[in-house]
């Protein structure tokens, strides 16, 4: 099974979670996160050859609904909460395309 | 003061007979709440004003109203639930100053029924913890001992409860968040059946996992609070339609021929008070004619490594909306080198806390290429294999019958270096999560320090009347909810 974490994983997984840590979290997180998954490693003495996934457990899969137009959020509600509210209706984020 | 002992019935009724008034009752908890929250920090938001105009505007409609459910009820919300132009942070810096705009179905369903709401009440950020240290608002403490914790995540819910602040609490359970703090305040706590109570407007954790229930003082009180937020919800897709029973054909509750199931095993290695406590339930539960059978759970000890990829590996995907754009904090960058890329990264590490980003990072890796099928997918294999232990069990008992934690409330500071040591203390509240099964928590007496310990018990899915009338019957010969905690006001 994987080997235990090394710092660089652990600045990949970040990467992936769009998370900038700090030389402090990422060596925190490099100890705990091999301390929990050494920990999660006895799943692995499960037999589980033949056993579907439980992905949810929920009662009643895919109900459906009506194709029926329904009024959705209004703009202005929608960006009341924006930290950069843009005009015309846009969010404002920092440059995309130089 | 009014007399501590007072039920969510009995308030209810005095409102709507014109024996008090809704703006009566409201000052009451106000008042008691600015008398007794600054020990504990049991709110991230005490909502006065609205509170005030809400319980007039019941008394004016007293006549009109007079059926609903709740009428003149004071409630508290927890933070991770939306309350339309209320703040609603789910206890994260990321989230401050967020003000939803619409209401959660919960607090809608809670209106209609009569109830004002009181404040918002603090948790772990996005629900993720046992404590209620993971906030960013500071912890809350256990009213029962202030240097200890309250249980978590929903442990403002339970402390306000406990501390007659508020006669319910709403609150979420992805774990136990709602069970274990209700078990560390000696109060009743419900995590319905998945399904039974719609999620829309919860703040979303772990989607497979999530369920809205009720914290109270009384089975009985949890029976009613659970009526009028139980149901179909179209905003839900996960939501069901099936009938929620009326607390009149199972309250008052008894045992008579119950069959309630004991994994002995997984008792093993518990604290001795717990112990103690949870032999001397089950000697009531069987002097009031149940019937008490060893069972056999074979997976349930990994239960907590399932938990452990399976809601951190939900919750990365969830908490992926929380980049700064949209809503709420964004990080202050340098005009000339800002990329949308920084904003994203940095505005994420800034505004969440250590347990989330631990979650996140655990959950990312368990859904990264080449870990996905030995982590993610074989968690939820064994999840299977828990699930049919709980069927097969249940095919020859009503109820399984836990200590709802394996220890009393810890102090404050104890596990926070140590997730892993704070993880392993939710062994007998996953299961009911990764399962959907519906469990309760009923106060079951105290250690020698006087720190509360709860019975749980778990029943077979949508079957939360066996939980109420068997608790119930329990309470009845053990009224634990009529001790308060020491507080001083």
């Amino acid at each position: 099974m994987a080997s235990p974490l090394t710092k660089s994983d652990v600045a990949r997984i970040a990467r992936l979670a769009h998370l900038e840590l700090t030389d402090d979290e990422q060596a925190l997180f490099t100890k705990q996160l091999a301390q929990i998954l050494t920990y999660a490693e006895r799943l692995q003495e499960v037999d589980t050859a033949g056993v579907s996934a439980t992905w949810h457990p929920g009662a009643e899969v895919g109900p459906l609904r009506p194709d029926t137009p329904r009024p959705s959020l209004a703009t202005d509600d929608a960006l009341a909460n924006a930290p950069a509210p843009g005009p015309r209706g846009l969010f404002r984020v920092p440059k995309v395309i130089g | 003061m009014m007399d501590r002992d007072w039920t969510v019935a009995e308030l209810r009724d005095a409102v709507a007979s014109g024996d008090s008034t809704a703006r009566d009752l409201c000052e009451q908890f106000l008042e008691r709440i600015d008398a007794v929250d600054p020990q504990l920090n049991a709110f991230t938001v005490v909502l006065e004003d609205a509170a005030r105009a809400r319980a007039d505007d019941i008394d004016r409609h007293r006549d009109e109203w007079r059926d609903r459910p709740l009428l003149g009820v004071p409630i508290t919300v927890k933070d991770v639930i939306c309350t339309r132009g209320t703040p609603t942070t789910g206890a994260s810096r990321i989230l401050a100053g967020f003000c939803p705009p619409y209401d959660a179905t919960v607090v809608k369903r809670l209106h209609d029924a009569g109830a004002v709401m009181l404040g918002k009440t603090n948790c772990d950020e996005f629900a993720m913890g046992s404590s209620t240290e993971h906030s960013a608002y500071e912890p809350t403490r256990n009213p029962w001992a202030t240097d200890r914790i309250p249980g978590g995540s929903s442990g403002g819910a339970a402390a306000a409860v406990a501390a007659r602040l508020a006669p319910v609490s709403i609150a979420s359970d992805t774990g136990g968040s709602i069970r274990q703090p209700a078990a560390f305040c000696g109060i009743v706590g419900l995590k319905p059946t998945y399904g039974r109570v719609s999620r829309y407007g919860l703040l979303a954790f772990a989607s497979s996992l999530d369920q809205i229930g009720p914290m109270t003082l009384t089975v009985a009180d949890t029976a009613t609070v659970f009526r009028v937020i139980a149901g179909k919800d179209p905003c839900d897709a996960t939501s069901v339609s099936y009938d929620t029973p009326d607390p009149s054909t199972f309250l008052p509750g008894h045992a008579d021929g119950a069959r309630v199931g004991v994994p002995r095993v997984v008792l093993e290695g518990i604290d001795d008070h717990v112990r103690r406590a949870f032999d001397a339930a089950l000697n009531i539960l069987a002097q009031r004619g149940a019937t008490i059978h060893d069972i056999e759970l074979p997976h349930i000890e990994y239960g907590i490594p399932v938990y452990y990829l399976v809601a951190p590996a939900e919750a990365s995907s969830n908490l992926a909306r929380y980049d700064g754009v949209r809503y709420g904090f964004r990080a202050t960058l340098d005009a000339d080198r800002a990329t949308l890329q920084t904003m994203y990264e940095r505005t994420r590490d800034e505004g969440f806390g250590a347990e989330v980003k631990r979650r996140i990072m655990l959950g990312t890796y368990a859904l990264s290429a080449g870990y996905y099928d030995a982590y993610y997918v074989q968690a939820q294999r064994v999840r299977s294999l828990i699930k049919a232990d709980y069927d097969h069990a249940f095919q020859n008992v009503d109820a399984i019958a836990t200590p709802t934690t394996p220890t009393p409330a810890f102090r404050i500071g104890e596990h926070l270096d140590d997730p892993l040591a704070m993880y392993l203390g939710d062994i007998f509240t996953v299961s009911a999560n990764l399962t959907g099964l519906p469990a309760i928590s009923v106060p079951a007496g105290f250690t020698s320090t006087r720190l509360p310990v709860g019975l749980q018990l778990m029943s077979r899915a949508f079957d939360e009347a066996t939980l109420f009338r068997l608790a119930d019957a329990y309470e009845q010969d053990a009224p634990w909810w009529r001790e308060s905690p020491p507080i001083e006001t």
